[in-house]
């Protein structure tokens, strides 16, 4: 079973675990998000060239 | 397998069911590494810092380990000239950044209690500060040039240059006297095993993640270059 008692050192353990957790979040997200926001770009470009061309 | 890669829309394809599974490779790894390493007894010498060993030590590895990829990437770009390849140069890039950032600040948390220091100039500390300046350096690189192949071809020297500081990185530790201790997790019998499970656990979680997130920021680059490509088109 996992064993939260840190003592001393807590204050060490603690916020390195938490920097790593923000840090992570933030990458998970910003990838995620960018990736989808030039998928939609690309996507809505296509699709304009595509009705200028029948059009 | 690279050249089959190569053609973005098999590599769109690819993508599309690898990073998944890598994601969730990722996750269940690390869920478990975390279970374990937190765990196990304290050590007899760092006591419950060694919980920082499950953490430092896999986003140490994993950093040299992008910049490897980063290197491999830019040295088929520069080589074979494929966009493709610069595409995975540019999105390793800020994924190394962050890996190695937390490698230096997950070590400076178990630098101050073990050492007495949150930085010392040692060999090892000094030259992964330079392995994180690389990354940055490319990166602010990459920005600076409006001509995308003129910056791709840039940063990829840069990122070449580099990749002379990994064996540095790796050896710094047995060529000169140093604060930081040798190497541990791949070297038979240095740690014990109820240590080594978490360890590898969470690298393969890092490794993992790494990975997934790489294919989806590649992804993303080859739609960032096609939408760029048709805004081109459009406004002629």
């Amino acid at each position: 079973m996992p064993n939260f008692e840190l003592g001393k050192y807590a204050i060490y353990i603690v916020p390195a675990y938490a920097v790593a957790g923000v840090v992570i979040v933030i990458a998970v997200a910003e990838t995620l998000l960018r990736t989808r926001r030039w998928k939609r770009e690309a996507l809505r470009l296509e699709a304009l060239k595509a009705s200028k061309e029948k059009g | 397998m690279i050249t089959v890669l190569a053609n973005p829309q098999r590599f769109l394809a690819f993508s599309r069911v690898a990073a998944p599974i890598l994601g969730v490779l990722a996750a269940v790894s690390c869920l478990a590494a975390l279970w374990l390493g937190w765990s196990v007894p304290d050590d007899y010498q760092q006591g419950s810092t060694i919980r920082l060993l499950f953490l430092h030590v896999p986003c140490a590895i994993t950093g040299m380990f992008i910049y490897a990829c980063l290197a491999g990437s830019a040295f088929f770009g520069l080589v074979f000239r494929h966009s493709l390849a610069d595409a995975a140069a540019r999105a390793a890039a800020p994924l190394g950044a962050a890996v190695s950032f937390l490698g230096l600040v997950t070590g400076s948390f178990w630098g101050r209690p073990m050492w007495g220091a949150w930085w010392v100039w040692d060999a090892r500390l000094t030259s992964y500060l330079i392995l994180f300046l690389f990354f940055v350096g490319y990166m602010a690189l990459q920005a600076s040039m409006d001509d995308e192949t003129k910056a791709d071809r840039a940063s990829g020297i840069l990122a070449l240059v580099g990749a002379i500081n990994l064996p540095i990185v790796y050896f710094s530790v047995e060529w000169w006297k140093s604060l930081h201790q040798g190497q541990t997790l791949f070297e038979p019998g240095k740690m014990a095993a109820v240590y080594e499970w978490p360890a590898f656990l969470m690298l393969g979680a890092f490794y993992a993640g790494f990975g997934a997130l790489w294919l989806v920021r590649i992804r993303g680059e080859i739609w960032r270059r096609r939408a760029q490509a048709l805004a081109v088109q459009g406004s002629r």
